[in-house]
């Protein structure tokens, strides 16, 4: 009986997670391991937003590999996510985030993910979608730089606005951007997104 | 005059008459430049923070956003 619900279970979670769609804006540290974590969920679309390319630099906390230096990061991340999982509807962006239209690639999805470097971006991210689209979930993050303090990160919820947040940490015009913290913060929002998605996860 | 009323990252603060968002962050002594503003659920422009006057009992989140991603 216990087995027969716990399938029922992961069946209904695969068929909604499938159905859902999830837009991450900027595919750096944050967005690149967050696209593969949901990628590997089996969420059915993915909607990824970039104007960068590959460099060596980024290889240290970014989910591209040496042989994808050159690559927009955006054709980079689609070809990874395709080798993880065939079944996703990549759409892919390559293009910078302009001020007073950066809700536009978004419109369709369930859940925007802010995956942007700099903060004065962030904000600006931020307030646009939650002025333009204000029905839409949002999940973000502040305070990704340094390394350890694991515990001093926290979810902050505000409407629709979910945050990834350590209040604490230094800015990484300041600090370093390691990749351990990094994915820790870029699995963090994905987790986030899956549990928007899905709700709150009440056990079985 | 000043009535304790509203709550500022769910902290009780006075609440003041006429004060705009900038003000409050200034008195809060926020001095982060990138913060997201939000007054009862409801996201204010940075834009529009030195003419938006904070209306008693609200509550109010303030968010730090730091670079790095």
């Amino acid at each position: 009986m216990v087995k027969y619900m716990n399938k029922t279970k992961s069946e209904k979670i695969k068929k909604k997670l499938r159905d859902s769609s999830i837009g991450i804006a900027g595919v750096g540290g944050l967005g690149s391991n967050a696209s593969i974590a949901l990628a590997r969920a089996g969420i059915g679309r993915l909607v990824i937003v970039d104007f960068d390319k590959v460099e060596e630099d980024n290889l240290d906390r970014q989910y591209y590999f040496l042989d994808q230096v050159g690559k927009t990061k955006v054709e980079a991340l689609k070809d990874s996510i395709k080798r993880v999982n065939p079944d996703v509807i990549v759409v892919a962006h390559n293009l910078k985030l302009e001020k007073g239209s950066m809700e536009k690639p978004f419109k369709d999805v369930d859940v925007v993910i802010e995956a942007l470097d700099n903060a004065e971006t962030k904000a600006e991210f931020i307030e646009e979608i939650l002025l333009r689209l204000p029905d839409k979930p949002v999940v973000a993050a502040s305070g990704v730089a340094g390394y350890g303090h694991c515990d001093r990160i926290a979810t902050k919820r505000c409407g629709n606005l979910y945050l990834c947040y350590d209040e604490y940490a230094s800015s990484s015009d300041t600090d370093v951007l390691l990749a351990p913290r990094v994915a820790l913060i870029a699995n963090w929002e994905a987790n986030l997104a899956v549990e928007i998605i899905l709700g709150e996860d009440i056990g079985h | 005059m000043r009535i304790l009323g509203i709550e500022v990252n769910d902290k009780k603060v006075e609440w003041v008459e006429n004060e705009t968002v900038s003000q409050l962050l200034k008195r809060m002594g926020y001095v982060f430049p990138l913060v997201i503003v939000k007054i009862n659920d409801k996201i204010i422009p940075k834009g529009d923070f030195s003419n938006v006057v904070v209306p008693d009992k609200s509550k109010i989140a303030v968010i730090h956003m730091i670079s790095g991603g």
